[in-house]
């Protein structure tokens, strides 16, 4: 469908200088950008392998040695949180935008068309969300194979059902507004009319939805993990060391401390962006 | 005067906004005696509203509420939340615009009612039951005992508005506040409400305070009005001296944008508004429509026989229960440069008559000719190509208008899909049509909701007139607008229509602005047309008792001819859903004179 670009560079500078304006949407993606740059930078940096064990260095509380301290087998958790930070953010987000890019399209054609296929695509939602997300997820994952691209795939397709619901809802509240019949009206094709007047106008609850789910799927990849079925050990990510650590709270407190307080704040990170991306594209917010 | 129920002193309210402190209401005072109706009216945006709000003491906690709102000489506004509660409800009440928004779906409406009583503990409780039942019998509810346990859902509009004035009048407050009570309805129930309201009003000596916007509904029910314009209080009088004497420019003007029905006599094709110019209130002629209807032509619409039904309820398989025959058997012409009004109250059919025509929805069988294409039997391809010569306008301009897209995007939008213009030239194209509407090309990308509710009507307005339609099928469209606005609207329809040979199917129940802007017109009752003709024969002649009844519903504005209305009985739209199979009957008609046709 021919889509107007005309007024497309405005409306881009637009979006870049409300999102700009956004202090809390910026503080967000500062958040974001530095642990993405420590995971990218991660081989370069001046830090411990962080495979390597020693038998002298077992849970060590933070020191000037072990700046975050040593985990149960010695090995520097500075070193395996940086390390870390790559398979948890690729869980974090690969897995959400795969859930994203395939729950929304269904979503969008169940609540658009209605009648059968509705019908088909609700029922075959409704029996995946009968079986609790993580279930589906190890279930999935042991079928496809123990890797971390296997387990971004299954947490993805196990969060994609939730996005089916909710952009079905949603598209079945906009498509009653009587800008969508002008649009029929105009003689529109149904593939311009999903994309240029019922997505825009849907998009901010999937928005929420999405940043809130990154976090889940960070944890998710965890469990995988414990299980063997995500990030393969001993290579780390967040997830991982804090399923650890949890075994260990009491004698070794900072174990758990620094992967959950990444896991919290890369979620802060998303959802203060989620919220500024929101607002930006929305032009009633000024 | 007697000591007044309400007296409002310098009252002012202001909301916080970007830019500081924004006053929306500035100096009221007026007052309200026991058992008087004072009405206040005013455009959107006048403060008529807050106003009222302000009273209740239910403004939003960051507005900045100055001046005095006097309760028999008690002060409201410094009163704590504890003590306004017991004035709510106790001593005023308050009706809303739409009662289904009101009313809570899952409680039966008796149920509401019972708890109103007991909450305000006067009625001791084995009473209760039987204190429902008289006011329900109080505000004319048909069969009261029997419908006590019937949900909200299951009364109409007129009757759930009834149980808002029966849940209103549950602790007998002396002063009711009623915003817009009767704007939601359709003309005829309008006025059953107004009628109730002062019935009621006399028997208990109750005061009313009635806001609206409508100047036939402050003739009909206010002893005195106050007069609001953009948070200003322009003027306060009785009614009857208002309407007749009007000191301040904006009443006038306000007065005179006002479609009065039955000017139009004597006057062969629609004519155009006055403009009111409402800063000086001057009043400037606007040129006679030309004649611009040629029936010697072929019509450039058809419609022969249509029929449109829905499915209705479902069994246990699914399977639907009933139909709603919403458009049975309609057949009418449309010539170019006409305009043909349906008129009729919702249910009736009306706008599904509008989108089956354009085939928005799927008609059961029937024959629709528009511009030669076929419209119901069209491909894929014929109907993309259909689009082109007939074209639709909504009511509500807030959603009509995609509000992620701009005002260029959505006027380039039906060009850039039918290549009309070559895509450089797509921009100044649609600067072109903005100005054709009246707006400033520069608008082009701002965003819908920068706009006001007359100019996002200009701007629909502007996108269809892209493709150059033969007809527009013009749904409410000026419905929602304010009556200056509104008399703007149509003046810009008539002239589009003289320039352009445009076609209207003009649909709407506002019969004082039918009778302005129409050639011919349709009345329909339960999906079908009963009366049809010229415009003026309908006016003038009515011969259907629905056409009659329709007509003398509207509210006059002008005090001095109130009550002369017949009085009208409780009744109801009648239920357009028949069972699977239904057979609709054989309809005849009679020719009362050339084209004014009349169902027997």
């Amino acid at each position: 469908m021919t889509a107007i670009d005309m007024p497309a560079p405005r409306a881009k500078s637009r979006f870049w200088r409300k999102f700009r304006r956004n202090r809390a949407a910026l503080v967000g993606g500062v958040i974001v950008a530095f642990f993405v740059l420590l995971a990218v930078a991660a081989p370069i940096l001046p830090i411990a392998d962080p495979l390597a064990t020693s038998w002298t260095a077992i849970r060590l509380a933070p020191s000037a040695e072990y700046w975050l301290g040593s985990d149960e087998i010695g090995r520097d958790i500075l070193s395996r949180m940086i390390w870390g930070a790559q398979a948890s953010l690729m869980a974090g987000v690969i897995s959400v935008a795969i859930a994203v890019m395939t729950g929304v399209p269904i979503g969008l054609i169940a609540g658009y068309f209605g009648g059968w296929t509705d019908t088909i695509i609700s029922r075959f939602t409704d029996a995946l969300l009968a079986m609790p997300f993580l279930i589906m997820a190890i279930a999935l994952a042991a079928f496809l194979g123990p890797s971390l691209t296997n387990a971004m795939i299954a947490i993805g397709l196990s969060a994609m059902p939730i996005f089916i619901r909710l952009t079905r809802a949603q598209v079945m509240s906009v498509k009653t507004e009587d800008y969508v019949e002008g649009a029929r009206a105009i003689g529109l094709g149904h593939l311009a009319i999903m994309r240029r007047y019922i997505l825009p106008n849907i998009v901010p609850p999937i928005i929420v939805q999405a940043t809130l789910t990154i976090a889940t799927a960070i944890i998710a990849e965890a469990s995988l993990s414990f299980l063997g079925l995500g990030q393969q050990a001993p290579a780390p990510s967040w997830g991982s060391m804090l399923n650890v650590a949890k075994n260990f709270l009491t004698q070794a407190p900072w174990m758990a401390w620094w992967p959950g307080a990444a896991i919290f704040l890369v979620v802060i990170g998303f959802n203060l962006i989620g919220d500024g991306l929101r607002d930006a594209l929305d032009p009633r917010e000024h | 005067m007697t000591q007044p129920i309400l007296s409002l002193r310098n009252l002012t309210a202001a909301f916080p906004t970007e830019d500081g402190l924004k006053e929306v209401v500035r100096n009221i005072s007026f007052d309200v005696a026991p058992g008087e109706t004072v009405a206040i009216v005013g455009e959107s945006g006048s403060g008529k509203s807050v106003t009222s709000l302000a009273i209740m003491g239910l403004l939003d906690k960051r507005a900045r509420v100055s001046g005095q709102v006097l309760l028999d000489g008690r002060d409201l506004l410094g009163l704590p939340e504890k003590q306004m509660r017991q004035v709510r409800g106790n001593d005023i009440a308050m009706i809303f615009q739409e009662p289904m928004s009101s009313l809570n779906p899952v409680f039966p409406v008796g149920d509401q009612i019972a708890e109103l009583l007991i909450r305000h503990g006067q009625v001791p409780r084995d009473q209760v039951a039987a204190e429902v039942l008289r006011l329900m019998d109080r505000v004319r509810i048909p069969n009261a005992h029997a419908r006590i346990k019937d949900y909200p859902h299951q009364f109409s509009g007129g009757m759930r508005q009834r149980v808002m004035i029966a849940m209103a009048l549950a602790a007998r407050p002396r002063l009711l506040i009623a915003d817009e009570p009767t704007t939601a309805l359709d003309v005829t129930i309008q006025g059953q409400i107004l009628d109730l309201i002062k019935e009621i009003q006399e028997e208990q000596g109750m005061a009313v305070l009635f806001i609206t916007h409508d100047m036939g509904v402050v003739a009909e029910i206010a002893d005195r009005t106050v007069v609001m314009f953009r948070g200003d209080h322009i003027e306060t009088g009785a009614t009857a001296d208002l309407f007749t004497g009007a000191t301040q420019p904006y009443t006038r003007a306000l007065l005179a944008a006002v479609p009065r029905l039955g000017q139009m006599a004597g006057q062969d094709w629609p004519l155009r508004f006055p403009r009111v110019d409402m800063d000086s209130g001057t009043i400037t002629a606007q040129p006679a429509v030309v004649d611009t209807v040629d029936r010697s032509a072929t019509p450039v619409l058809s419609v022969r026989n249509l029929v449109t039904r829905f499915a209705a309820g479902s069994d246990l398989l699914g399977r639907p229960t009933g139909k709603v025959h919403a458009v049975e058997d309609l057949t009418f012409d449309l010539w170019q440069g006409e305009t043909l009004s349906l008129v009729g109250e919702s249910g009736c059919g009306k706008s599904t008559t509008g989108r089956s025509i354009l085939r928005l929805v799927q008609p059961e069988s029937g024959q629709v000719t528009l511009d030669g294409f076929d419209v119901l039997g069209a491909g894929p391809g014929d109907l993309r190509r259909m689009r082109r010569s007939g074209q639709m306008i909504f009511q509500d301009p807030f959603s009509s208008l995609n509000p992620r897209m701009t005002v260029g995007q959505t006027v380039a939008e039906p060009i850039l899909t039918h290549k009309l213009v070559p895509r450089a030239q797509v921009r100044e194209r649609a600067a072109e049509l903005l100005a054709q509407v009246g707006l400033d090309g520069s608008m082009l990308d701002r965003y819908p909701h920068e706009f006001s509710g007359g100019q996002r009507q200009r701007v629909a307005i502007a996108r269809v007139l892209g493709l150059n339609p033969k007809v527009i099928v013009a749904d409410e469209s000026v419905s929602a607008l304010d009556v200056s606005i509104k008399a703007q609207v149509c003046n810009l329809l008539m002239d589009l229509q003289e320039r352009l040979k445009i076609a209207y199917l003009f649909i709407s129940h506002d019969m004082a602005v039918v009778e302005r802007v129409s050639h011919r017109v349709a009345v329909m009752y339960l999906g079908e047309i009963v009366e049809i003709g010229p415009r003026e024969a309908i006016f003038a002649d009515p011969q259907h008792p629905y056409t009659k009844k329709l007509i003398a519903a509207v509210p006059i504005p002008d005090p001095a001819r109130r009550g002369l209305r017949r009085a009208m009985q409780v009744d109801e739209l009648k239920s357009p859903v028949r069972p699977i199979g239904f057979q609709p009957p054989k309809r005849d008609w009679r020719q009362v004179s050339d084209r004014h046709f009349v169902m027997v």
